[in-house]
């Protein structure tokens, strides 16, 4: 048994590791970015040979990780919460077809936002699938989870769920960690159409999953992770889930607690001891990082048993990330804080950095379009997405990854021509190229921008996919080669590149603009590298 | 006995190194740790901020509650303010002076030095003029932990071999940089005194 200070991501990852994996496949998206790349980095990782390059997209990943589970062997498949959206697919049948070797799905929510467009909850994915679902209260329960999620998986022959939040993710702690597991060998499903999800085999599948509901309900009843923990004072009885319990017990001196206290981290929700709680308390207050999930199952659609306080009430906000102080408040405590910020203290939102090829794309951009006018710039998301802040306003869009090709589309055949798109590579690998084979299909007059920095900047420079492979791409799925052209994003070449983007605006049809120069961060970083390399030599 | 430290300054300035070097010198200790720290958008030159909880004790939130942090450890002058409502009224504020100015509307630097100076308990030191002294540079981060490390209850040796296991992988004449900030840096704090 070893101690180490590990991020609740990597706590994850270490978990895994340990408890047998073969194989992790994510595509990077904060905040579960942490989890693949402690895999990549670890030692004893590389010694097992576990897999752990990027996917191109999260229902690549998703479906690989599957089929590593096919053949008998343990598998992650790692993504943030909007991620699930697009490995839904796979993942909703996971759920049909079952595992093989353990599978764990690990989804990384981000509530209040603080890099994503959204703050859904994955527990209802989980919910929706019909599986068990692990919600970690610390960093120490994601490496137990994680570890020991795999022989659940198999056990049952079902995908598990692992859901953390921002916090946890991003926050560091000692973790004790456990022995090693070995990985399973190479072994095919017993039942020869398990994964033939044929009408007549899929219903059997599903009945099979609706028979272990009740498996699933009576596991969640007796596990470890769900804790009643008695109270004197039953005036009040607290549910919390996950991460809030820490934020409760950050309000009772030496973590003593009055109230009759239910800890949830494993669902579906434990009927039973939730029973006992209201049974025993006059009132409920309910405690969840993310969505009203377990308070609307609590209240019902009438709402006439006791009094539930929450987010649905008003007792605590219905959006964003919980903290000690919000607790606090729904506790009724008196609230606590230092000094005002001063008035001087301005705000200090996110940039491109110095030097980042984005700047000369949108600087030339805005240029060519000023005969246009605004509002035709569709884009997607990554660093370029602050091209929608000051000084440069250059975009009006960012809905999902590729949006902007398939959007600039549909702008396009309403008759807002020209329509413009701007996609970063990874992007364009992970959703861009189907939206773009259907522009041309279609000979769609629009312009598509792909600021092309050989890397999934963003999330701090993981590989992308498409890496040296864009223009060939755009070739191979039917784009006009005359209308495929290359830039070099630097100041020096403004002219050359406004003239460019100025000439493809005004052609009637399909254009690939592809702006290449290297993220200055994983430039600099090479740049380190080549050096440290030297002084040792 | 419990520390509870917020750490701020600007995407890139090095904020997640002072969180490790102290880490370590905790887990030195046998402390309870918790470091929530911020990835992804904000690190792009926005404002960043480290929540650092040490204590003999179990700790539960990762986040420190407003008024109850113990210290404000700021590598940037302006970004050492915007965390004010975190510190607790007997709270200290550490703050290097030179500004990272990225934006339009940075305060006036004697306007902001006032605000800085009204404050009960502050140590406020050029940690990029010290560091540049010291030919060390790229360690005004550290300077600035030196200059709030009487105040940490955590020994300078445990510091020092934080510091050694945190920059070690980047060579021995790094780590040996590292160490002369951070003397550096606490040599200021004794000197000019509270």
């Amino acid at each position: 048994m070893k101690k180490l200070l590990l991020l609740g991501a990597e706590a994850i990852a270490q978990g895994a590791i340990d408890g047998g994996m073969s194989g992790v496949y994510a595509y990077p998206g904060t905040p579960s970015t942490e989890i693949t790349e402690y895999v990549q980095k670890s030692k004893s990782a590389a010694e097992r040979k576990i897999h752990s390059n990027w996917s191109a997209n999260e229902k690549t990943a998703m479906e690989t990780a599957l089929g590593m589970s096919y053949a008998g062997k343990r598998a992650m498949v790692c993504m943030k919460h909007v991620g699930l959206n697009v490995a839904a697919d796979a993942f909703i049948n996971s759920a049909i077809t079952g595992v093989n070797g353990g599978l764990i799905v690990t989804v990384a929510d981000d509530p209040s936002m603080h890099s994503s467009q959204n703050e859904q909850d994955s527990r209802f994915y989980g919910k929706f699938a019909m599986i068990p679902v692990f919600e970690p209260v610390n960093q120490q329960e994601a490496y137990d989870m994680s570890r020991e999620g795999f022989a659940l998986s198999e056990k049952y022959k079902i995908p598990v769920l692992i859901r953390i939040t921002t916090r946890l993710s991003h926050s560091r702690a000692g973790v004790e960690t456990s022995d090693v597991l070995k990985q399973n060998t190479v072994s095919t499903p017993s039942d020869p159409v398990q994964f033939v999800l044929l009408p007549s085999n899929a219903r059997k599948r599903y009945k099979i999953l609706l028979e272990n509901q009740a498996e699933f309900e009576k596991l969640s009843e007796d596990s470890v992770y769900n804790k009643y923990y008695e109270g004197k004072d039953k005036s009040l009885g607290i549910i919390a889930c996950g991460i809030s319990y820490n934020y409760l017990m950050e309000n009772f001196k030496d973590r003593e607690c009055d109230y009759p206290v239910l800890q949830i981290g494993h669902y579906p929700v434990p009927k039973k001891k939730i029973e006992r709680l209201v049974d025993e308390c006059d009132e409920i207050l309910m405690l969840e990082e993310g969505y009203p999930m377990v308070e609307e199952q609590l209240r019902g659609l009438l709402n006439r048993g006791k009094k539930i306080k929450g987010r649905l009430d008003g007792t605590v906000p219905r959006d964003g990330e919980l903290n000690p102080n919000i607790v606090a408040a729904a506790l009724g405590y008196k609230k606590t804080t230092g000094l005002a910020i001063p008035s001087l203290v301005a705000n200090r939102p996110p940039e491109l950095c110095n030097g980042c090829s984005h700047r000369d794309i949108f600087n030339s951009l805005n240029e060519s379009m000023k005969e246009y006018g605004k509002m035709r710039v569709f884009s997607d998301i990554g660093c370029y997405t602050l091209g929608a802040l000051p000084p440069f306003n250059a975009i009006n869009s960012c809905v999902d990854m590729g949006a902007s090709i398939t959007m600039a589309k549909g702008a396009a055949d309403a008759g807002l021509v020209p329509a413009v798109a701007v996609i970063g590579d990874s992007t364009f690998a992970h959703s861009g190229i189907t939206g773009l084979l259907d522009a041309v299909n279609e000979n769609t007059p629009i312009t598509v921008i792909i600021a092309d920095n050989s890397t999934t900047g963003m999330t701090g420079g993981q590989d992308s996919s498409a890496y040296g492979k864009i223009e060939s791409i755009c070739k191979g799925i039917g784009v006009n080669p005359d209308h495929i052209k290359k830039l070099l994003p630097v100041p020096k070449k403004h002219n050359e590149m406004v003239d460019v983007i100025k000439e493809e605006l005004k052609y009637n049809g399909v254009s690939v603009i592809i702006a290449e120069r290297e993220c200055i961060q994983t430039a600099t970083r090479k740049k380190k590298v080549i050096k440290t390399e030297t002084i040792t030599v | 006995m419990k520390t509870d430290i917020i750490l701020a300054g600007v995407g890139g300035q090095g904020i997640l190194s002072i969180a490790a070097v102290i880490g370590m010198a905790a887990l030195e200790n046998n402390l309870f740790l918790k470091q929530s720290e911020v990835h992804g958008m904000s690190q792009r030159g926005g404002a960043v901020q480290s929540h650092l909880r040490l204590s003999d004790k179990e700790i539960s939130s990762d986040l420190i509650p407003m008024g109850q942090a113990d210290m404000i450890i700021s590598v940037e002058p302006m970004e050492s303010l915007r965390y004010l409502p975190n510190l607790s009224a007997e709270g200290w504020l550490f703050t290097n002076t030179t500004p990272f100015n990225n934006i339009s509307d940075y305060p006036e630097m004697d306007v902001l030095m006032g605000e800085i100076k009204s404050l009960p308990r502050h140590i406020a030191l050029d940690a990029d003029k010290i560091a540049k002294g010291i030919k060390s540079p790229k360690s005004s981060n550290i300077v600035v932990l030196g200059a709030a490390s009487p105040f940490l209850n955590i020994e300078l040796k445990n510091l020092e071999s934080g510091i050694q296991k945190i920059f070690g992988r980047k060579g021995e004449q790094v780590v040996k940089l590292n160490i002369e900030a951070l003397h550096a840096g606490r040599n200021f704090a004794e000197e000019t005194g509270p």
